[in-house]
């Protein structure tokens, strides 16, 4: 064996966005030395894209008058089409207007409540005076009230900031560009992991009592997303290769409805919330049509299929990057856009080269976040596996079940952070650190090969790039917004082709120091496997609910379906295998949501 | 539309191979509509030479991770289009950050160490009470703050700085810009001596010469040239009245 850096700590931490640093922050005040990964620096997170905002029922603007946590339980359960766990849902709104609070005495300069009058839909809106000066909220889709904080366009990137404040306080030692290859566990308990450095290669260990997946999101494995490419699902596909955690409800796969044309630069869902149309290429608004209630504002996959809907029966406006609508936020006029929508303004312009206070923006849905992920229980704890824990996007937590409300993925950040770190602070100062020297040499060996059979293209001469590329488009060309059996057995088939092929990658460059093919080489098998439960999943589930469109079960079937996926990867298996588990129902039973399909038919809508 | 023949010399340079000097490589591809140096890098690494080192993440210009030199200029490489480069297009790593290989250097490393420098979070001996409503703030006083907070820690005002250039501790637009954030926020206890004790030096605020090539190149407009001012002021005034007590 030869020499490796070695690091012990109690808590590791693998990822610095919201959810990592925030976990983080809490075990550490705590008293626990906690050590945070990072692919890159903690700043440079997907966390800080996030423009629209985080839900919290404070209730102190004027639209969000009356709010409750009761009434935030309900949009969210029923946002996720009774898919989610109500017990977290429970837990999560108790705790979302502490959290938002708690941001900022660390200080979040959240947008406050003004005593100018606004108008909104044609409405004019007055706030309560004696209300100036307290956190405001915004209008988001699926919601019974204006409920989503926010700071002007930079709600991730402020939250971001802030809390990177709080781990550079603390003191909180942060390895920036380092990716986890492996946890070290023997099928019981997990003991930290193997990790590989960016900037020169080595390889190193990393020996915990805890270890927490943070790592955001997989939206990369779809070609088009609106994600950051470092979200390439590394958590999911290092808690799946232990043979013995499960992901949960890996077919959930979110859509956002307006992703820009054709860079899949996300347009924020407060242009809707502030007052957007969606128009068609009559430029007609198509959505009161379909959703006369909740408009441009239902839940994301009731208005990403829409807007599909209305494409497909030929109202898109043709472009050389396929059908898409357009997104209309004129009407709110330049001053408006270019301070509570000014990241709009300055992506239409980089990316596009058009100014939204005059002109349309093209749009189209776009893949956006994972419901599903790394299945933990309501402590966070990971199933299968001791002294492992996840949340955030990468966790299934299950607080979004089959669709996730917009604004409640950046609160679920902080909130599961808040209410987890504690959790794993509480784990953590019980437990002991006992490793068996021999099972570390065991597990970093294993990288060790890996590195050295890529490097000499032991095992073949298979691109890694290539197979990155077939991976995106079998997900995208099957696996999208609207799913049918015959595609997604496609799907699933060319990917056991591809997983296959994986198997054989080798490098055309030499693979030296922090070389980037090597990085995407270790990278991709696993992705691979991740894709390959979506596409699972997916084909297992013979019903439509939330984001999991079947067009040949176009129905929700509680009688048969009311559970959730659990997708397990055993060793040395060449395919995932599923299992379901029941989904706790408390205090709200199954019922229509109010909007989508179950109150109006997919054809009702005469356009 | 004529399709573009376009060249990029790009440095190449692998600390792992010091023995190769630093050298421009060329490059040579097909322009397409809407194309980005995002859309140009990743193609030149998959189709032409899978060694090529560079640093995005988000590729919406929200993140800061791809400053570079375009043709002299330090810029986001995510936001320039093509259609604004001419046919043949130089491509240089920032300068002042410590080169990993090729166009990627360690901005974090340098970021990290000036917010150290700066204690950049809010002082304050106030506990959070988890019952109480939130604190009030005007929401002039929160736009204001946001204002600074907006920057994005690329780089490029450090990389395009003379005096940074010069002297490795100068803390730079992005760090004055930085200690103004704590400055306007109410939330801060700090003193104005307190700040001058940070900031109030040759590294600090007074190393600023004044050229602005930092407020000319910020990326996503943060008025640098406003922020330096205003902690000048309040830092000579502040250094003015230090020297007499």
């Amino acid at each position: 064996m030869s020499r490796y850096d070695s690091f012990v700590t109690d808590v590791l931490v693998i990822g610095a966005g919201l959810a990592g640093e925030r976990a983080a922050v809490e075990a550490a005040t705590q008293g626990l030395n906690v050590i945070l990964l990072s692919l890159v620096p903690p700043r440079r997170s997907h966390s800080s894209a996030a423009q629209g905002g985080m839900q919290a029922a404070l209730g102190n603007s004027a639209m969000g008058k009356g709010d409750s946590p009761d009434v935030h339980f309900a949009d969210t359960v029923k946002g996720s089409d009774w898919g989610c766990d109500q017990d977290v849902a429970r837990l999560f709104v108790e705790t979302a207007p502490i959290a938002v609070r708690e941001m900022a005495h660390w200080g979040v300069p959240w947008t406050r409540v003004t005593k100018d009058e606004h108008v909104y839909d044609g409405k004019v809106i007055h706030e309560d005076p004696a209300n100036a000066g307290l956190i405001t909220a915004r209008n988001f889709g699926g919601t019974a009230k204006w409920r989503t904080c926010y700071t002007s366009d930079g709600a991730g990137h402020t939250l971001l900031y802030t809390l990177d404040s709080m781990v550079l306080r603390l003191g909180i030692t942060v390895h920036d560009r380092v990716e986890a290859l492996s946890l070290i566990h023997d099928s019981e308990r997990c003991y930290g992991a193997v990790a590989r450095c960016l900037r020169t290669g080595e390889l190193r260990v990393y020996t915990a009592k805890t270890t927490v997946i943070a790592t955001g999101g997989y939206g990369r494995l779809y070609g088009a997303s609106t994600n950051a490419i470092i979200n390439e699902g590394s958590g999911l596909s290092l808690a799946l290769d232990t043979g013995v955690v499960p992901l949960g409800n890996m077919e959930a796969v979110q859509f956002h409805p307006t992703g820009l044309v054709p860079s899949w630069i996300l347009i924020t869902e407060g242009a809707r919330g502030d007052g957007g149309y969606l128009l068609d290429k009559n430029l007609h608004r198509f959505m009161p049509d379909y959703e006369p209630a909740k408009k441009e504002l239902a839940s994301r996959d009731v208005v990403s299929r829409r807007i599909m809907q209305h494409i497909r029966a030929g109202y898109g406006v043709e472009s050389p990057y396929g059908d898409h609508v357009w997104l209309d936020i004129r009407h709110l006029g330049a001053e408006h856009i270019n301070t509570n929508l000014r990241e709009i303004a300055t992506i239409c312009k980089n990316f596009r080269g058009i100014d939204p206070v005059k002109d349309l923006i093209p749009v189209r849905p776009t893949q956006h976040y994972g419901m599903g992920g790394v299945r933990t229980n309501i402590d966070g704890q990971a199933y299968g596996l001791k002294n492992l824990f996840a949340l955030g996007e990468a966790a299934c937590w299950d607080l979004h079940g089959f669709n996730r409300l917009g604004g409640n993925s950046l609160a679920e950040t902080v909130v599961a952070g808040k209410i987890i770190g504690e959790q794993i602070a509480k784990f953590t100062a019980e437990a002991s650190l006992d490793v068996k020297s021999s099972l570390v040499e065991e597990h970093l060996q294993r990288q060790m090969d890996r590195v050295t059979r890529l490097r000499e293209s032991r095992d073949g001469t298979e691109y890694v790039y290539d197979l990155r590329r077939e991976m995106e488009q079998i997900l995208s060309h099957h696996v999208g917004i609207f799913r049918s059996e015959d595609s997604l057995q496609d799907a699933v088939n060319q990917l056991s082709d591809l997983h296959e092929r994986a198997q054989r990658l080798g490098l055309r460059g030499g693979g030296h120091g922090g070389d980037p093919e090597l990085d995407a080489a270790l990278r991709l098998p696993g992705m691979i496997r991740v894709a390959y439960c979506i596409a699972k999943g997916a084909l297992a589930r013979k019903e439509s609910r939330g984001s999991h469109f079947r067009e040949d079960f176009p129905h929700r079937d509680d009688a048969n379906w009311l559970n959730r996926t659990l997708a397990y990867w055993p060793e040395g298996a060449d395919e995932p295998e599923l299992r379901y588990e029941p989904v706790k129902i408390t205090e709200s039973p199954p019922g229509d949501r109010g909007y989508g399909e179950a109150t109006r038919g997919p054809d009702s809508a005469k356009p | 539309m004529i399709e573009r023949e376009l060249t990029f010399r790009i440095m190449r340079y692998n600390p792992d191979e010091p023995e190769k000097k630093p050298h421009l490589q060329e490059f040579h591809l097909t322009e397409e509509p809407g194309m980005s140096l995002f859309v140009v890098l990743n193609k030149l690494r998959e189709e032409q030479d899978p060694t090529l080192r560079f640093d995005f993440v988000c590729r919406a210009s929200i993140c800061g991770s791809c400053g570079m030199l375009v043709n002299g200029r330090p810029t986001l490489a995510c936001k320039t289009l093509t259609k604004d480069l001419p046919d043949v297009t130089t491509l240089l790593p920032l300068p002042v950050f410590k080169l990993l290989g090729d166009l990627s250097v360690d901005t974090g490393v340098w970021f990290r160490d000036m917010s150290f420098r700066t204690e950049s979070w809010v002082h304050t001996d106030e506990t959070f009470d988890p019952d109480a409503p939130e604190k009030r703030m005007d929401n002039a006083v929160a736009l204001e703050i946001y204002e600074a907070e907006r920057c994005i820690e690329c780089g490029c005002c450090i990389g395009g700085c003379a005096t940074a250039n010069i002297k490795p501790d100068f803390i730079g637009a992005a760090g004055v810009n930085r200690v103004a954030r704590f400055m306007v926020d109410p939330r801060d206890k700090r003193t104005e001596r307190e700040y001058f004790e940070v900031v109030g030096n040759e590294d600090g605020v007074f190393g600023c010469i004044g050229l602005m090539a930092c407020d000319d190149n910020c990326p996503v407009g943060v008025p640098l040239r406003d922020q330096l001012a205003y902690v000048r002021r309040k830092m000579a005034s502040a250094g003015w009245r230090y020297q007499k007590v």
